[in-house]
């Protein structure tokens, strides 16, 4: 016998189900007067720094249908760069800011929707700058375990092309599941991000 | 020694695989490539936070927090815990969100058709802040059993589900508590996704009759363990590569 290194084990996953929502947004499938705002619904208000941008999409399972019971949580940088967290060490973020948001995907068209605001560029590891990202997790009903991804934009092809992470991607062809186009709609920067699951088109997870 | 480092590996052999035929709507649901594995960046290795001021004084008790006329029926119990990470260290200031269906077996939800009654006294959700050791407590009913279109017979366990987000994206899960005892845990294939019995065993709460509150409540103990962090003892920051 050698001396045990007595880690713990990580809690098994187990999928959110079909009612995540009661947890996540109660209010949003009418279980009403328990807190009076659904968690991670608004992300920027009159004083966040940066260009206001919408941000939309489907999760398309394998048979290419959208899911109507999924949710979806974002996790982005300030306009600078920085995140809103104790763990940042580089500097302070944009306190009007908190970087997070969370939605369901509709229960008729399977879109979910957020407002928020262009993030900077991040550093990798080694120094080297990332292209603006935002990290996507998504779990529903059939998930078992919370997939992670991250969108990039469409306008940014100096940055994406030099992105130490997207060059990890070994089936190049596979790289533009991860970038959104940028059409405007009313004026309003809006990109679109569909994730797929499964089939051809299937969206690059990560293992972080 | 710094707790500085990225976090351990998530070892997907504890996890559920993300294809489990026995439970049909993972099939359509499953990526089939191989996940990217990627080191963590700060975008991986930062969270959001959450105050203790965001939360009600009534979000832990699921027995008054939706009450219109009374207290939910059901047996009264209580649930609490630490939230721990892998080198056993106390996670503070952790959200934790739960749900779960009331005594009967039905959830509260537009698109929820089991034949068991809604409870009007219960809405079924609730949400606590880990305290500075890392402890959580909540009160509610015993959610029912419920059957569940899948095979022609299957039934989930009871259970509660829970949502934590600890202080890195890297952290974040979502899994579900069963109660010690139940035979039922080992008939579902939602639980059959996890191939490992003692991982299963992982997210069996113990009964504690020395937390029960005599003449009101039973007390389950669930302890949460989310990823933990490496030590840096010699940096590695892989300059020019
Ligand atoms: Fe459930």
């Amino acid at each position: 016998m050698v001396q045990s290194l007595r880690r713990l084990k990580e809690s098994p996953s187990q999928t959110a189900g079909p009612y995540v929502h009661i947890g996540a947004t109660p209010n949003w499938v009418e279980i009403t007067g328990v807190w009076k705002e659904d968690l991670g619904l608004v992300l920027v208000g009159p004083e966040t720094k940066g260009e206001r941008i919408i941000l939309k999409g489907r999760v398309f399972d394998g048979s290419g249908i959208p899911l109507k019971d999924a949710l979806v949580e974002i996790w982005q940088a300030d306009s600078d760069g920085l995140y809103n967290s104790p763990q940042e060490k580089r500097g302070k973020a944009d306190p009007h800011f908190t970087g997070w948001g969370r939605q369901p995907t509709d229960g008729t068209t399977g879109e979910y929707r957020f407002e928020t605001i262009k993030p900077g560029r991040v550093p990798y590891p080694d120094g080297r700058l990332m292209a603006p990202h935002i990290t996507f997790w998504i779990v529903a009903r059939g998930i078992n375990i919370g997939l992670h991804t991250r969108m990039y934009f469409g306008d940014e092809e100096a940055a994406n092309a030099e992105c130490p992470v997207l060059a990890r991607i070994e089936h190049k062809v596979r790289v533009p599941t991860l970038i959104a186009s940028r059409p405007e709609e009313n004026g309003m920067p809006t990109y679109t991000f569909d994730i797929h699951l499964q089939g051809e088109k299937e969206t690059v997870f990560f293992d972080i | 020694m710094s707790d500085e480092g990225s976090f351990y590996q998530r070892d997907r052999s504890w996890h559920p695989p993300a294809f489990t035929p026995q439970y049909k709507t993972s099939i359509l649901r499953s990526p089939q490539y191989p996940l990217l594995s990627l080191g963590n960046t700060a975008s991986e290795m930062t969270g959001p936070v959450f105050g203790h001021d965001e939360i009600g004084p009534l979000d832990n008790d699921l027995i008054r927090n939706f009450a219109k006329t009374g207290d939910p029926i059901g047996q009264r119990i209580i649930v609490y815990g630490r939230v721990l990470d892998e080198n056993a260290r106390p996670v503070p200031g952790a959200l934790l969100e739960f749900w779960q269906a009331n005594a009967g077996g039905r959830y509260r939800h537009k698109k929820e058709t089991y034949l068991a009654p809604i409870d009007p006294n219960f809405g079924g959700c609730g949400r606590t802040i880990t305290d500075g050791e890392g402890r959580y407590w909540f009160r509610t009913i015993k959610p029912g059993a419920y059957p569940w279109p899948n095979g022609v017979n299957d039934w989930r366990p009871a259970h509660i589900h829970f949502s934590v987000f600890g202080h890195a994206f890297a952290q974040r899960l979502i899994t579900q508590m069963y109660f010690d005892g139940d035979p039922m845990i080992w008939q579902c294939p939602i639980v059959q996704t996890i191939p490992d019995k003692a991982a299963i065993e992982q997210l069996v709460a113990a009964l504690d009759r020395s937390v029960t509150l005599p003449m009101d409540a039973l007390a389950h103990k669930f302890d949460i363990v989310l990823r933990g962090r490496r030590s840096t003892l010699f940096e590695n920051r892989m300059e020019g590569n």
